[in-house]
């Protein structure tokens, strides 16, 4: 098992026709994810090495039977898209795109909150790894191998880092989950590790987090009351100065809220380890699935 | 992206928000022209993005020309908490009755705007906020029904506001709430909003910020947007449109992924090294962003040595590599690099570099390895 995309995931992607849309559809394919289709409006009829274009998410849902989406279209564009893909009703929406404006966001997410059933990873987010099984998105999957430690993570870059630092060690992964660092994303880090502690195949969690917001802390809380496998978690940004924007549109320290000394306190203090650097913690999942 | 008072004031007058009438102004000559023609008493204000200027002497009131051109003279140059004063605010001085405080924020753990309202606002309502927080009323607005009229009403009544400006709170709400939504806004802060003793609303000050995102369906608001930072390596950097920001270390650092650029910083930190700055080359870097990011690490003089840490997903190693070839051949820097490429096309990325024969320019093949190497070669 694995969480989210796997051997019954039927990949519909949402800007397909695309330079980088189309590049990244081919490596999914290749690497094993059955993609039954795409959409861009004005190219339906139109193929993409075989891959099926229609017009609108219903056709392609209609023809194809897509259960699950990569949302790949420009930020002017992508929040229409997103809910394009949840009226045509795709269970599972993974939204790449960077960029989409915050209001627009907010009211993707409230409209999503409306239809029950309906899950979305992302915006800017890297998508979801099933390693053996599928890849939605884009993350380098050369670098992982099957296993069985669960990664959710808020940074792209990082998760690969943390996912190569495990693989090093001989260790794999259930499945890698990039939540995205926008200010509104789909699915938290909670909602991420009910589906990681669900799953039979995982049988340790680590959580990559950074500096901002309070979804780490709220992880923390849900992790003591509800979580009963191992948790390892990781923080960004230990040494980032107050009042200054790190990037990521959640990553600002305001005042001692947000902080990475105050995050890793959080979740040391709900029975999560924290590593101070990806390279330990690698050290310490590996001292918990050795012992 | 922040505005300045008076463009976020310009903003509100665009949604029916009454303001003071006023005039931006440079030099103290056109702040006294400005004066005169709004006419004493008039109200002098440093336009700095931050908070707390009244405290420090950068609002001042001048009843005759002599006194508006002393108060603009002080001001203009003043160093309010860091940030030099370059520009200048007149506007007519308001008759005061009651000052409120009211805010719209995007609340982002709570996935919704949060509206706040308190009677009793003014320099001191971070001090309210912490002391007797229940003189703020709140309420956060569902995005997809909007702030409805009983939302503003709520408000107005559990704040107490005074029984004749019920209505007109209401109506101003409901202003600040179509700005927010409008101009997509982060946040739209209104402190003081001033009772006048005619009873009408007015609002003397306003801190706005702007969704960097949404800035293209808004020409107007982006052509706001102010190049001119305090640093000039973040200056040079803004205008390459790269995201960097300035430490008091010597070991620059680059990386791909704000995450992943976070860490570095900490995992040099933790080698004992210090950071000089962050830059995250963002997802898909080319080589020419790859060759700028260097400039602008290398124009701060406190650098020593270089660390890049990639880790290629979307980005490709190989493009990385090129922009350091080039960098090399275009600005020929004399600090050491050390280079750590992982991930997409990084086989292809690490023979360009090898083939290049750069001199000191150090392949490491892991993070912690590379930042130890690192820090060694800084000191």
């Amino acid at each position: 098992m694995s969480v989210l995309v796997d051997r019954d995931t039927r990949l519909c992607v949402a800007g397909i026709t695309g330079r980088e849309g189309r590049f990244h559809t081919l490596n999914n394919r290749n690497y094993g994810t059955a993609v039954v289709s795409g959409v861009t409006p004005g190219k339906g009829g139109q193929d993409v090495e075989g891959i099926p274009v229609f017009n609108t998410f219903r056709e392609a849902v209609a023809a194809s039977e897509a259960n699950t989406t990569m949302i790949f279209v420009p930020p002017p564009f992508a929040a229409d898209s997103i809910l394009e893909a949840a009226d045509a009703g795709i269970a599972t929406i993974v939204a790449i795109t960077e960029g989409i404006p915050a209001h627009e966001e907010l009211r993707t997410y409230a409209q999503l909150q409306r239809m029950p059933g309906i899950r979305l990873i992302g915006p800017n987010c890297p998508g979801v790894l099933s390693p053996g099984k599928a890849n939605v998105g884009i993350i380098p999957a050369a670098f992982f191998r099957e296993g069985n430690i669960g990664v959710v993570s808020r940074s792209g870059t990082l998760t690969y880092q943390v996912g190569n630092e495990l693989a090093r060690r001989g260790f794999g992964n259930s499945s890698i989950v990039g939540i995205g660092g926008d200010p509104v994303p789909g699915s938290s880090f909670v909602e991420v590790i009910a589906l990681f502690e669900a799953d039979p195949e995982t049988e340790l969690i680590v959580m990559a987090g950074e500096i901002g917001g309070r979804a780490e802390e709220e992880a923390a809380e849900y992790i003591a009351a509800h979580v009963t496998k191992p948790v390892v978690a990781y923080i960004a940004g230990f040494t980032a100065p107050p009042g200054k924007t790190m990037g990521h549109a959640g990553a600002i320290v305001s005042g001692t809220q947000g902080t990475a000394a105050a995050k890793a306190a959080a979740l040391e203090a709900n029975g999560v380890q924290v590593g101070r650097t990806p390279t330990a913690v690698a050290d310490i999942v590996v001292a918990i699935l050795n012992s | 992206m922040d505005l300045l008072e008076y463009q976020g004031k310009q903003l509100l007058a665009r949604h029916a928000i009454p303001v003071p009438v006023g005039k931006p102004a440079s030099t103290v000559d056109a702040a006294a022209g400005a004066a005169s023609e709004i006419g004493y008493p008039c109200a002098i204000k440093a336009q700095v993005q931050i908070g707390g200027r009244g405290k420090l002497g950068g609002i001042k009131i001048a009843t005759t020309e002599a006194e508006a051109r002393q108060h603009a003279s002080a001001i203009l140059g003043m160093d309010i908490r860091g940030l030099t004063v370059r520009e200048l605010w007149v506007e007519a001085a308001s008759e005061i009755a009651a000052e409120y405080y009211a805010s719209i924020v995007f609340d982002r753990g709570a996935k919704a705007a949060l509206v706040m309202l308190s009677t009793r606002g003014g320099m001191d309502i971070e001090a309210v906020a912490a002391e007797t927080p229940e003189a703020i009323a709140s309420l956060h607005v569902d995005p997809l029904i909007g702030l409805q009229p009983f939302h503003a009403r709520r408000l107005a009544f559990e704040a107490q506001v005074a029984e004749d400006v019920v209505r007109p709170v209401g109506a101003f709400l409901d202003a600040l709430y179509r700005t927010f939504v409008q101009e997509e806004a982060m946040l739209v802060e209104v402190n003081p909003l001033v009772i006048t003793p005619a009873r009408v609303l007015v609002a003397l000050d306003a801190k706005v910020t702007l969704d960097d995102n949404a800035l293209y369906r808004h020409p107007e608001n982006a052509a706001l947007r102010d190049l001119s930072a305090e640093d000039p390596q973040e200056r040079m950097a803004k205008q390459r449109d790269l995201v960097y920001v300035k430490l008091d270390g010597d070991i620059g650092v680059l990386g791909n992924g704000a995450g992943l650029v976070m860490s570095t910083l900490d995992v040099v930190a933790q080698h004992g090294g210090k950071p000089a700055n962050f830059l995250d080359a963002g997802g898909g870097a080319k080589a020419d962003a790859i060759t700028a990011a260097v400039e602008v690490i290398l124009s701060n003089r406190s650098v020593k040595a270089v660390l890049f840490n990639i880790f290629g997903g979307i980005t490709r190693c190989d493009e990385v590599a090129r922009g350091l070839i080039e960098a090399f051949e275009t600005i020929k820097p004399t600090v050491p690099f050390v280079v750590r490429l992982d991930g997409t096309n990084s086989v292809e990325g690490r023979e360009l570099l090898a083939g290049a024969g750069l001199a000191n320019v150090h392949a490491v093949d892991t993070m912690d390895a590379a930042a130890a190497r690192v820090v060694e070669l800084a000191r």
